[in-house]
């Protein structure tokens, strides 16, 4: 019965999406945009070159063995006394600036998108809940937020990675550092998830096609999860790519000021500020390099944030 | 007497619309109470269609809620059947009874989930009450419901947004029917089409119900809607019955002044030139509802009981029930106003 066939395979479906999305308000609006097409190859060399940075970098520079301290303090190859096999110079103890970007980079993308996973999951649950069920767990949740809002997030974090610092013993510190640090930012940054998702949650919530199903009798979580939550995606997910370079300059505060990752595996924070000693006595390129990285990838990030706001967002259109 | 399908008894809801709390401290304010429906009673037969018609604010569709079991009654019962749907406490006891009461919404464009395929929308009561197994049964299924309301089954590939106003509404009532519904209860389900697109709508809802045999509740302010598909009607004012009456006896003899006023508001084709009653001012906020009879402040027959003593539903000998202390003493003239169209 060719009539009744009126479900295609998930295959088919895959395509027709993908055809949709090329065909699309959004796809056209960032062809449209040269900055922010620039931002999205900014952003994917950044990203290629941190998760392929074990086959693409130079140097492996968490490997202690290849090191030499004889190669420390060499400025970039363009200058005088500059060695051809480090292209923008090395630090204080030999390892090739490139590389250890490179590999620096791994890790504040690695903290950033987990941290925001973190946030997002916390949000996106107590924002639903919150925004469905309403009542005193609504004011429950909600006056937390505001409680937690009230103090800076990068204090929040501190005071985390404080606490697990002083429970924690040393030798475990080390190996639980980027956990604790996901766990840091990631619990400072939930609140804005919170607040986005229940106020979309209670727009949703007073639609007649939420209403249908309650009159079918389908459990409230499923109604939540399957009728809510896809409907209220779209501003979360915008938050989501703008908390993605808070949280990759969180992690580089966090780590500059030295409470961050360990220097054995030096995120792009601990390398600025292992670069920030040596600043005055003239080795620049130890800082400059790192920092100028993190400056592009931050506003490459909050440039296609942007752009995904407003390209979401048929009001601005 | 045959047990009615529906039984209405004494319904009320109120809603707590006070400012928060420390406001009504600081503002010596008391707690706001909107008495939204307030003590209404009908009875609906199996196989008709009962309308509830009334200006925005009446509580007519607080009542449509009521009945699907969106909201809990205040006061009151409802029995479907003789059972009492307030003495269902859990999902599972309210399943059997929620599969055969059923509801079409009124906006079109809001009751159907925009990221849902129309076979998954039309399939979620089959699904949800477990009728039918296996994934081409329920497919076979959709495709049915689909043409029973106009429809071709490869539309249930395509999402909500691809379709118009008045195929959206078919497809609402292809999911209300999806259950095998005896019930339907339908809140304004025409208001938001165009007027070409209502009359198809409402001939789809009489054809449907001689084929299966449903009983409507239907909610509208449109008096021509409601000429065309009722049954019996009744005229609600600020969450109470004004007048209850077969279609006919209500439209060519109306009895109560607010039944009046409105039937007075319907224009016609004829421009018979005659005088009308025009529409003098406002509902009153239910927050505060006007004492005695809650017409009065509009109402030109009204006296000093009417200030202060409220009309109870009276029977008249041709079927109608009338709340008004004028149409009892035989104050206010009886007989046929305008011309209504059959």
């Amino acid at each position: 019965m060719a009539e009744t066939e009126i479900l295609s395979s998930p295959g088919a479906r895959l395509v027709d999406v993908v055809r949709r999305f090329f065909e699309g308000d959004v796809f056209y609006s960032f062809r449209r945009s040269p900055v922010v097409i620039v931002a999205f190859a900014v952003t994917v060399i950044f990203f290629l070159g941190a998760f392929l940075a074990p086959w693409l970098a130079p140097h492996n520079t968490f490997d202690a063995a290849t090191l030499n301290l004889l190669d420390a303090f060499k400025p970039p190859a363009w200058k005088a006394d500059g060695d051809r096999s480090f292209p923008i110079g090395t630090d204080d103890q030999g390892r090739d600036v490139l590389s250890t970007i490179m590999y620096g980079m791994r890790v504040s993308l690695l903290v950033g998108f987990c941290s925001v996973a973190l946030a997002l999951a916390i949000g996106v649950t107590l924002g639903l809940l919150s925004g469905y069920i309403g009542g005193a767990l609504d004011a429950l949740i909600m006056r937390v937020a505001d409680v937690q809002l009230s103090f800076p997030a990068i204090l929040v974090a501190l005071l985390i990675d404080g606490l697990a610092r002083s429970f924690l013993p040393r030798s475990m510190h080390e190996e639980l550092a980027i956990y604790v640090l996901v766990l840091a930012i990631g619990a400072s940054n939930w609140v804005q998830f919170a607040r986005t998702m229940r106020g979309s949650v209670m727009v949703e919530k007073g639609r007649e096609y939420v209403q249908a199903a309650r009159v079918i009798g389908i459990h409230p979580a499923m109604i939540m999860v399957r009728h809510v939550l896809p409907n209220v995606t779209g501003p979360v997910l915008v938050i989501a790519t703008l908390a993605l370079a808070v949280a990759i300059l969180t992690e580089a505060t966090l780590s500059f000021l030295g409470v961050g990752v360990p220097p054995t595996q030096p995120s792009l924070g601990t390398l600025i500020r292992i670069g920030n000693n040596f600043l005055f006595s003239g080795e620049w390129w130890m800082t400059i390099f790192p920092g100028a990285a993190l400056v592009l990838l931050v506003l490459a990030v909050n440039l296609l944030g942007d752009w995904l706001r407003d390209a979401l967002n048929p009001k601005l259109r | 007497m045959v047990e009615p399908l529906l039984r209405v008894a004494d319904l009320a809801r109120y809603f707590d619309v006070s400012p928060p709390w420390l406001n009504r401290v600081l503002e010596g304010q008391g707690r706001a109470i909107l008495k939204a429906v307030d003590g209404v009673n009908f009875t609906i037969p199996k196989g008709e269609t009962f309308s509830i018609v009334g200006e925005s604010g009446c509580g007519k569709s607080t009542v449509a809620r009521l009945v699907v079991g969106l909201y809990r009654p205040t006061r009151g019962s409802i029995s479907f059947e003789g059972h009492d749907l307030a003495s269902l406490t859990t999902r599972a006891q309210m399943a059997p009874l929620r599969r055969r009461l059923q509801m079409i919404f009124q906006d079109p464009f809001a009751s159907l989930n925009p990221r849902w395929r129309v076979a998954d929308i039309i399939a979620e009561p089959i699904r949800a009450f477990g009728l039918i197994e296996g994934r081409q049964a329920i497919l076979d299924r959709v495709g049915q419901l689909l043409r029973q309301v106009k429809l071709a089954p490869v539309d249930g590939e395509k999402y909500p947004h691809e379709f118009s106003g008045g195929q959206r509404q078919r497809i609402s009532i292809a999911r209300a029917l999806a259950s095998q519904p005896d019930f339907l209860v339908c809140d304004e389900p025409t208001s938001a089409l165009d007027v070409s697109v209502q009359a198809q709508i409402l001939n789809l809802m009489k054809d449907l119900q001689r084929q299966l045999g449903l009983t409507y509740l239907f909610i509208s302010h449109n008096l021509a809607v409601v000429y065309h598909i009722s049954d019996r009607v009744a005229v609600m004012y600020l969450g109470r019955m004004a007048e209850v009456a077969p279609t006919k006896i209500l439209f060519r003899r109306p009895r109560h002044p607010y039944t009046r006023m409105l039937l007075d508001t319907i224009p016609d084709l004829a421009m018979t030139g005659r005088q009308r009653q025009p529409v003098a001012g406002e509902v009153p906020s239910p927050i505060d509802p006007p004492t005695g009879c809650a017409f009065h402040p509009r109402c030109p027959h009204a006296n000093d009981r009417c200030r202060s003593e409220r009309p109870e539903p009276r029977a008249l000998p041709d079927g109608a029930l009338v709340a008004c202390h004028g149409v009892e003493e035989g104050r206010v003239p009886d007989g046929p106003i305008g011309l209504v169209q059959g």
